[in-house]
């Protein structure tokens, strides 16, 4: 039975909401709608003058082939960081779950990436694959394969993914740890008195049960994937070779703040809303049905 | 309490006696040199700080070049713009549309009653800078054109002559074989694709880069730098690059690291990157003039320029643009310049410091260093080498990196890659023709 409490007056509840609201108008409706609004326009830098475009911003954007092929280069972009960051954080927190002594050693010692800056590990990466000077590539070199991100798209697509998930494989750790640590025991060992091997365990068992932390993962790891590792893409490839690693945000950075093309890339973030709310209602509707809670 | 209040009594009166009376007015200045060129244009500005007291010039770094630009437009649109911005060679075309926020120099000379003879000034470096009237817009800072760096060692290692010919690109790519032949990794390195070989190519062999003079005469200008001289060029590069003769290492100068470090022969790069390798390399080197394609009437014609220049930002005061006329005029004199010149491998901006850079007998001990002058003077410029004054060039610099990069790997030829350039960069051109209607 639901019972449903109703309180007397609006004031007080509006006052309580007020501040959450003032918060979301000011920082997120006002800017939203400052970039819908210069999408209409191709403004001069300084802010002298502005031209009306009217969707002229969109078309011009939409006939661009490179710019229709960076949705693509997003979507490889994120799936691959996503997939790659959670599955190898999964398994680490497997094998961090079974231990019996020193496990808080290696947890504390996965954690360490995560407090490296995304720019900072960009370098780090990009000294490693140095086409010329890096450890790494000098390896592969020996191997017989020549490694040249510069010139290579698939090379170059690799390695952003590669830095941009290891940092990430930290914090994907740390929450599939604590997951599979609220698991309890009792229902695993039933489980493993009755014949369940330990795979047999882990897809009937542990999946299920680590649904709601790993579709929050999936939201955090896609959101982090679109927006926070622009810092990467800029240090190791600036979007390179021929556009191969820039993703949508990357180009809404390189066009405004590079090219210093304001209505263009307001336009782009405007698209870029739609895309990222799109994904959100996709995510919400269709695989949150999928979780147990 | 009493003793509180003695205190803030000792404590203003220490103050005021540590503040010494300041009348200097402040003349803010935001540049992108740090390490070695930050240090010797905080020397230039210690120097003219010292050298008079009416006026202070704050220097400020505010990053890499394009960051400083952003830095500039931010601080305009909040009204709290420095008085002088550097903004480099790409962002010219930028700086002259804004025509509200920019203070022409020679109208800051003019206003401060500075003698100002833009005739003092070398004509390519001043031709980037100067509209078609021959009114100077900005001050020209550092201005560099590219040459060609040479690995004497490895060349002999190769069995060739050190002090071989190499004037023209057919003769460079003969050295090429016989260094690819004897198993040199890194025949040929450049820096800045799109300034080398595309930009300077084209002046070099007096073809248009774009239309309307590379820009200068108007907003309607089209990209043409995919006619038969520049196709043969990248076309070739494209063919060295498959057979292992040019390494292609990156957008910027990158290459520099290899060449520093002995690994490549043959280097195209600016003027400007003297300084480094004069510092790193353990090998004997030479300067040569950049190679030009023999049989193209006009060639060799002259280089253009890279680097930046200084912007006067509108809205200070009259007491305050005549400290920064005082002060460009400061940064003009032969010995600055001179001094400069022979720091950085960068030009010098006026024939007076470049005299004197020649009767101080620097040329004589440094061989090499005269050839960026020479290479840039020779001729007088024409309407294709003049420079390239172009909108949303930046961005039309990326997608030319974008588009060789498809000739270096081998999925396009130079035709495709040059046509596909140019219809790309032609419609930026269109939109910045729109914005500034």
């Amino acid at each position: 039975m639901r019972r449903t409490v109703i309180f007397k007056g609006w004031k007080l509840p509006i006052l309580l909401l007020l501040p959450q609201l003032t918060i979301t108008a000011l920082f997120f409706f006002y800017p939203a709608g400052q970039a819908i609004w210069e999408s209409l326009f191709i403004p001069d830098p300084f802010g002298l003058k502005s031209q009306f475009v009217g969707t002229g911003n969109f078309e011009f954007l939409l006939s661009d082939r490179y710019y229709r092929n960076s949705f693509r280069t997003t979507a490889v972009f994120s799936i691959s960081v996503t997939f790659l960051s959670m599955g190898i954080a999964l398994y680490l927190a497997v094998l961090a779950d079974r231990l019996i002594k020193g496990a808080g050693i290696y947890s504390s010692l996965l954690i360490w990436p995560y407090a490296v800056a995304p720019a900072i590990a960009g370098v780090l990466w990009l000294f490693m694959f140095n086409t010329r000077v890096g450890v790494v590539s000098w390896y592969i070199g020996l191997l017989g394969y020549d490694w040249n991100h510069v010139l290579n798209q698939g090379e170059a697509m690799g390695l952003v993914v590669l830095a941009s998930s290891w940092g990430r494989i930290s914090y994907n750790f740390l929450f599939f740890l604590a997951g599979l640590q609220a698991i309890p025991k009792s229902v695993i060992e039933a489980a493993a008195i009755d014949g369940a091997k330990f795979w047999r365990r882990f897809r009937t068992i542990v999946i299920p049960l680590l649904s709601p932390i790993t579709f929050f993962l999936l939201v955090v790891n896609i959101v982090y994937a679109f927006f926070e590792t622009f810092g990467v893409i800029h240090t190791i490839t600036s979007g390179g070779p021929q556009q191969a690693t820039t993703t949508l945000v990357y180009k809404v950075f390189s066009d405004g703040f590079v090219g210093q093309d304001l209505g263009s890339s307001a336009a782009q973030s405007v698209i870029l809303l739609f895309v990222v709310g799109l994904l959100t209602v996709i995510q919400f509707k269709f695989i949150e049905r999928k979780v147990h809670y | 309490m009493k003793r509180m209040s003695m205190f803030f009594v000792i404590l203003s009166a220490a103050l005021m006696l540590a503040t010494p009376v300041r009348a200097a007015t402040q003349i803010e200045w935001w540049h992108a040199f740090t390490g070695r060129l930050g240090d010797l244009l905080a020397e230039q500005v210690n120097q003219f700080n010292a050298s008079q007291s009416d006026f202070e010039v704050i220097q400020n770094n505010k990053g890499n070049y394009s960051e400083t630009l952003n830095a500039g437009i931010a601080a305009f649109r909040a009204n709290e713009q420095p008085h002088l911005l550097m903004v480099f060679e790409v962002g010219t075309a930028t700086m002259m549309a804004a025509k509200g926020a920019i203070k022409p120099v020679y109208e800051v000379m003019k206003d401060a009653g500075v003698d100002f003879n833009p005739e003092a000034y070398l004509g390519p470096v001043k031709g980037y800078y100067t509209t078609t009237s021959g009114d100077m817009l900005s001050l020209p800072y550092n201005a560099s054109t590219p040459v060609l760096y040479v690995n004497k060692d490895a060349l002999s290692a190769a069995g060739l002559d050190p002090n071989i010919d190499l004037s023209t690109w057919q003769k460079v790519g003969a050295a090429l074989d016989v260094l690819k032949a004897s198993g040199n990794a890194c025949p040929l390195v450049t820096a800045w694709q799109s300034w080398v070989h595309l930009e300077n190519l084209s002046a070099y062999h007096d073809v248009p880069f774009a239309t309307k003079d590379n820009g200068f005469a108007g907003l309607d200008a089209t990209l043409s730098f995919n006619g038969p001289v520049q196709v043969k060029h990248i076309q070739t590069m494209g063919d060295w690059a498959k057979e292992g003769k040019f390494i292609y290492t990156g957008r910027r100068n990158e290459g520099g690291a290899n060449f520093r470090a002995g690994e490549c022969a043959l280097f195209t790069e600016s003027s400007a990157g003297y300084a480094g390798v004069k510092k790193e390399a353990k090998f004997d080197f030479a300067i040569r003039f950049l190679p030009y394609w023999e049989g193209v009437t006009g060639a060799p014609q002259n280089t253009i320029i890279g680097g930046a220049s200084l912007w006067v930002m509108q809205g200070h005061s009259a007491k305050e643009y005549a400290g920064v006329a005082a002060f460009l005029n400061f940064l003009s004199t032969p010995d600055i310049q001179s001094a400069w010149h022979q720091n950085t491998g960068y030009l010098p901006i006026t024939l007076a410091a470049a005299a004197q850079t020649k009767t101080e007998g620097f040329y004589d001990a440094n061989p090499g260093t005269e050839i960026a002058g020479m290479q840039m003077t020779a001729k007088a410029p024409t309407s294709n080498s003049k420079g390239i004054r172009l909108g949303f060039f930046d961005q039309i610099r990326g997608i030319i990196d974008e588009e060789l990069e498809a000739v270096w790997s081998g999925s396009k030829n130079a035709q495709a890659a040059l046509d596909t350039a140019v219809d790309r960069g032609d419609l930026l051109l269109r939109r910045f023709e729109q914005l500034n209607r």
